[in-house]
């Protein structure tokens, strides 16, 4: 459901029907939605509201909350100078979500860094493999659970 | 990145990420006198790369069939050390993610911090954030102008180019003490209050500039090397580079006027006049002039800020959170427990998120900043321009020269550090 406070905007308006909860601060339009729903919500700013850009992909780690990850999206609407966060919350046990590849294809290498960080699984992504660690390391190091001094000292 | 992979990818979205060298291998030996493809590593230490990029390229003579860029070679975590730092410490960490713009760095991580907290920052510090901006572009600019004519041939301009970017490093440790990782914006304006005598030497500067300007488009922009070397070479569609996520100078030379600084001006920019310089060739050498440009553009601002130099405070009012005068500091006993506070424990951020983006020399570069409410962030990300723009090298060099590759990734004008981070 979208917040009351919401419905005056008419980006977030246009989204009523798959948002499950959003805010406004700092001047900043956040609109959350379903995993299941991200393509839909995707597909529909970048075609009917003019979002051309996707700025970044990225993931916050909640732990131990559940459900832990978020999947952030900033896009942006050059003509209409406008910016919004689109944010999935997916379970720690099976992190995994709709590839926004189809969509954007900026998001491919996004994806590749999420995955690569928090082991969030893109699935239909075209080529998940790990972009900045090497091939062979073993976890994913934003996550929370995962030391700053890395696991081999 | 495995070399010979036999997962293919999926044509349909025109992503090239792997090479799949072994389907023309198995083709070569049940047909022979078939063409053979051969693949080509370039880097991660091949100079034209400007750092550690490495390029896997299949070559069919010397057309390029596809190209699939490796990144990740200089990753330092960045992003995973963020989290252990108090939030003034991570103003050291952002100049060494791109450190060709340390200042555009500085800027977007301390403008997100302090939206965060809600801090009003004195005219005097918005203005110096301004000028030294803009002194940032004009170092990278000079950086990137130098080094791309040095891949395509002209040995000249290089030198002429460092030479004016040597003054600009002196500028910057005239303001902060350093030359490179220069750290001078914090959270809640500047770290040192303006040195004496800045004025004469940002005078000084800009006055020569633009005859400098126009010396280096003497050596090149009528030069028939140059343009033979740069027209019509690596073309890439408006449309291309908006889904592939490309931002900056890149999008300004295909004719969309696109600038953060004009678009959600932040620290002051509304109050300067400047033209966003835009070409619609598309090409090498349309960035080339959009550039140039934009140097000439960055004076004029550099001008406007060092004549309308507000007076006041180079810091916010914000006891618990900008440090106190030195002098206050070793006379007053308050102002010595805030700094021994400010620097022990740090401040606390109220919870929040925030995505901030200012225009760096290579294009929109964004920091998205998740606080708990304590003194360390809780989770930064850094939408460097480099990063975005990378992945439009394959679509811009598949099916042109070889030879052609220099100049098109020369004009992408990418900073390995600032991929990687």
């Amino acid at each position: 459901m979208l917040p009351e406070s919401l419905t005056t905007y008419p980006t977030a308006a246009a989204l009523a029907d798959l948002a499950t909860g959003g805010k406004f601060e700092f001047g900043e339009l956040t609109v959350e939605v379903a995993p299941e729903n991200i393509l839909t919500a995707l597909h529909r700013l970048k075609h009917d509201l003019k979002f051309e850009r996707l700025s970044n992909v990225t993931g916050v780690d909640r732990y131990p909350a559940e459900p832990r990850f978020e999947v952030v999206y900033h896009l942006q609407c050059i003509t209409g100078k406008e910016r919004i966060r689109v944010k999935a919350r997916l379970s720690g046990a099976n992190p995994e979500i709709e590839s926004a590849v189809p969509v954007y294809r900026s998001a491919n290498w996004y994806e590749r860094e999420t995955f690569d960080f928090f082991g969030v699984r893109f699935l239909n992504h075209p080529n998940l493999t790990r972009i900045m660690m090497p091939d062979d390391w073993e976890g994913h190091p934003l996550r929370k659970d995962y030391p700053m001094t890395g696991y081999r000292y | 990145m495995a070399l010979a992979t036999k997962a293919d990818t999926n044509p349909d979205l025109g992503i090239t990420d792997d090479l799949v060298v072994e389907r023309d291998y198995e083709k070569h030996q049940t047909t022979p006198g078939a063409t053979r493809t051969m693949v080509l590593n370039m880097g991660p230490q091949h100079p034209s790369t400007h750092g550690v990029l490495r390029l896997l390229l299949e070559l069919d003579g010397e057309t390029i069939l596809k190209a699939a860029p490796d990144i990740g070679y200089l990753h330092t975590g960045i992003e995973k050390e963020f989290e252990a730092k108090l939030y003034q410490q991570g103003v050291t960490l952002t100049d060494r993610i791109d450190y060709l713009a340390p200042l555009s760095n500085n800027l977007v991580y301390c403008l997100a911090a302090e939206k965060l907290l809600g801090l009003e920052i004195p005219p005097l510090a918005q203005w110096t954030r301004v000028m030294l901006t803009e002194f940032t572009r004009l170092n990278s600019h000079l950086v990137w102008l130098g080094t791309h004519a040095i891949d395509i041939g002209a040995m000249s301009v290089f030198l002429y180019c460092f030479r004016e970017r040597e003054e600009i490093l002196r500028i910057f440790e005239m303001f902060s003490g350093q030359r490179m990782m220069t750290s001078y914006f914090r959270i809640g304006g500047l770290a040192l209050p303006h040195p004496r005598g800045w004025q004469k030497r940002v005078k000084d500067f800009i006055d020569i500039f633009p005859s400098r300007i126009d010396e280096y488009e003497e050596l090149l922009t009528g030069n028939r090397i140059w343009t033979g070397r740069t027209q019509g070479v690596g073309y890439i569609s408006l449309e291309d580079m908006l889904d592939l996520g490309v931002s900056g100078p890149m999008l300004r030379a295909a004719g969309l006027a696109h600038d953060v600084r004009k678009d959600a001006p932040y620290s002051g920019y509304e109050k300067f006049d400047f033209a966003v310089p835009t070409r619609t060739e598309n090409d090498v050498f349309a960035r080339y002039l959009v550039r140039v440009a934009e140097m000439r553009e960055s004076t004029r601002i550099i001008r406007q800020a060092l004549e309308g130099m507000p007076s006041g405070s180079h810091q916010a009012d914000a006891p618990g959170i900008v440090l106190p005068d030195r002098e206050k500091m070793k006379t007053q006993m308050e102002a010595l427990i805030y700094h021994f506070k400010i620097v022990t424990e740090g401040f606390r951020v109220p919870e929040g998120e925030v995505y901030q983006s200012v225009e760096s020399p290579r294009g929109e570069l964004g920091c998205y900043m998740v606080s708990d409410g304590t003194q360390k962030p809780y989770r930064v990300h850094w939408r460097g321009p480099s990063f975005g723009n990378l992945q439009a090298i394959p679509k811009m060099i598949e099916g042109t020269l070889i030879a052609d590759v220099i100049a098109a990734l020369g004009s992408m004008d990418f900073v390995l550090g600032d991929t990687d981070r």
